[in-house]
């Protein structure tokens, strides 16, 4: 069990935010339709980024921070080594996959938690200000500090990580349902009172619908963290033989075989980002053609 | 109106003041008996959407009570209030829906009631698709699939431009004189006021309070050019004298 400090960005509020803009540039495209400007720009950036790190790896590391070039592999070389070389690259896909199952099988288990309670808590107002400290509480909580106390009741493998998992991802879900939940306008709600509708049929034809735009904000936003879960967690808890990138990313680094230490943290870059856009893609599928973004 | 029958709503001596000590209504008294069209106007606060809610039993009164049968009575709000995600033709089938009725029978009440406020042809959009006095004829089609016996309006045009509201006001005409509805009507609008009423009622600022009440002579069906008479001139500068003393 070794500690590599990894920051967790617990709030998940740089995934809020990322959900927040990348709604505005959709909106903002939409309205002007595509142009070829819209690739010009991130194309521009990536290219400038492996510049950059280029120049680290042959000039920069030395001259500005005094380390060695092999710290920080050439981009060519780390593309090398994780793609062509059979050994690293089947480790690669390997840890790809039972990082994705820990994640997938979290996010789902987050899901129906984070939207139960939030179901739950959108009730009455006593029972949501009873209950939100203890979610505040667990949001607060460093996993590091509690990994004795999560490895006796979950034991040391793929359970304390999916624990790992939903204890990171599943604020988004409960703040983002409540708060769609909770968000219909006053006199719509009395529209369903004049017709004594049941607490059911509110519910049902009412704040269910209203709240799916931000119950999709919030899968986004957890589905980001829940692959954050899922390394950190591989990360504390190993036992059975079960190498996701995490541990990957881990023993590369041991091991000091830099390249594909950094490939495997690409690997869980990419995937943090293709479960972002899917989720948003599927936001825009499920409810694009009624929602109407505030912003503009 | 019609002989025999009753008011279809009585307001009996209510008086409003909420939990935190606003009093928003005070010893209000009058009725609207079916084929009647009273229009109340007043400064903003005075209690106007109080007294609506009231009518509706979404509040209950101080003292006082409210006579009339809620299972007929439809209420349009100030906003449209549209549901986002369903289109028009389920949008106005909401209260039919609410009520339990059959699909097939609300289906066919909601086809017609968007034929009538001239909404045909848009029953598949979504509201982000709709202007905004489209959006209000939508939701007039959605109470009108009730055939509520007892209309309440509150404000309902007050953020549509002034040549859509004139029109939106003409389809109220007319559907008033097909139903003989009893109607009761907010506006700050005195010329909306007088153009669709049978009797406008003028209350005073907070606590609001029934100061004046002026008989709309003008036999329907009204037409458009109503507005440039005469006499429709010195009724509603009458009333804007009387609103203009209720402030204070
Ligand atoms: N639920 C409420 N609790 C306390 N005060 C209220 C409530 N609803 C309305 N009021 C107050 O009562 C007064 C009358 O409100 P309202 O009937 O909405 O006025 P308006 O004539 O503009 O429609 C206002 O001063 C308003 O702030
Ligand atoms: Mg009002």
């Amino acid at each position: 069990m070794t500690s590599a400090p990894v920051v967790v960005d617990g709030t998940g509020a740089g995934l809020d935010a990322a959900a927040q803009i990348e709604d505005q540039l959709i909106a903002a495209t939409k309205q002007r339709g595509r142009r070829l400007g819209d690739y010009v720009g991130p194309l521009l950036v990536f290219v400038l980024f492996i510049v950059l790190w280029e120049y680290m790896h042959r000039d920069g590391i030395q001259r500005w921070l005094g380390r060695k070039p092999s710290v920080l592999p050439s981009p060519v070389t780390i593309i090398d080594q994780s793609l062509f070389n059979k050994i690293f690259r089947d480790q690669l896909i390997t840890g790809l996959g039972w990082t994705c199952l820990v994640a997938f099988v979290g996010l789902g288990i987050t899901i129906v938690i984070g939207m139960a309670l939030a179901i739950v808590m959108a009730q009455k107002a006593w029972v949501e200000r009873s209950l939100y400290p203890y979610l505040v509480a667990l949001q607060a909580t460093p996993v590091l500090a509690i990994v004795p106390i999560i490895y006796t009741v979950f034991g040391g493998g793929l359970g304390a990580r999916i624990y790992v998992c939903i204890m990171i991802a599943i604020f988004p879900i409960v703040t983002n349902t409540l708060f769609g939940l909770t968000s219909a306008d006053a006199s719509q709600h009395d529209l369903f009172t004049l017709r004594h509708a049941s607490t059911w049929t509110r519910m049902r034809k009412l704040q269910f619908p209203n709240a799916m735009p931000a119950i999709f904000t919030g899968f986004r936003i957890s589905a980001g963290l829940s692959v954050v879960g899922a390394v950190v967690g591989e990360q504390f808890f190993r036992e059975g033989a079960k190498p996701g990138l995490g541990v990957a990313i881990d023993q590369f680094r041991t091991r000091l075989q830099r390249p594909p230490m950094y490939g495997a943290i690409i690997v869980a870059c990419l995937l943090g980002i293709v479960v972002f856009f899917v989720f948003g893609l599927l936001s825009r599928l499920v409810v694009g053609h009624w929602y109407e973004s505030q912003r503009s | 109106m019609e002989m025999g029958s009753g008011p279809a709503l009585s307001f009996r001596g209510v008086s409003m003041v909420f939990p935190d000590g606003t009093h928003a209504l005070q010893e209000t008294t009058f009725d609207v008996s079916p084929g009647e069209f009273v229009t109340v106007v007043g400064p903003s606060g005075c209690g106007k959407s109080t007294l609506l809610k009231i009518a509706s039993g979404l509040h209950q009164p101080t003292t006082g009570k409210v006579v009339v049968d809620r299972k007929k009575l439809g209420y349009v709000f100030q906003d449209a209030t549209l549901l986002q995600w369903r289109s028009v033709q389920r949008n106005v089938e909401l209260l039919a829906e609410l009520e339990g009725m059959p699909k097939g029978e609300r289906a066919k009440r909601a086809t017609d009631a968007i034929r009538t406020v001239g909404l045909a042809g848009f029953e598949a959009k979504y509201p982000k698709q709709l202007s905004g006095g489209m959006k209000m004829r939508a939701s007039l089609a959605r109470t009108l699939v009730l055939e509520p016996d007892v209309f309440l309006f509150d404000e309902p045009f007050g953020a549509v431009d002034e040549i859509t509201r004139e029109r939106l006001n003409d389809e109220v005409i007319s559907l008033f004189q097909q139903r003989r509805f009893a109607g009761l009507f907010i506006t700050h609008s005195i010329a909306e006021a007088v153009f669709l009423s049978t009797k406008v009622l003028v209350m005073s600022a907070r606590p609001g309070k029934l100061v004046a009440s002026y008989d709309v002579p003008f036999a329907y069906p009204r037409s458009p050019e109503l507005r440039f008479d005469p006499e429709f001139a010195r009724l509603s500068g009458e009333i804007s004298h009387s609103l203009r003393g209720a402030h204070v």
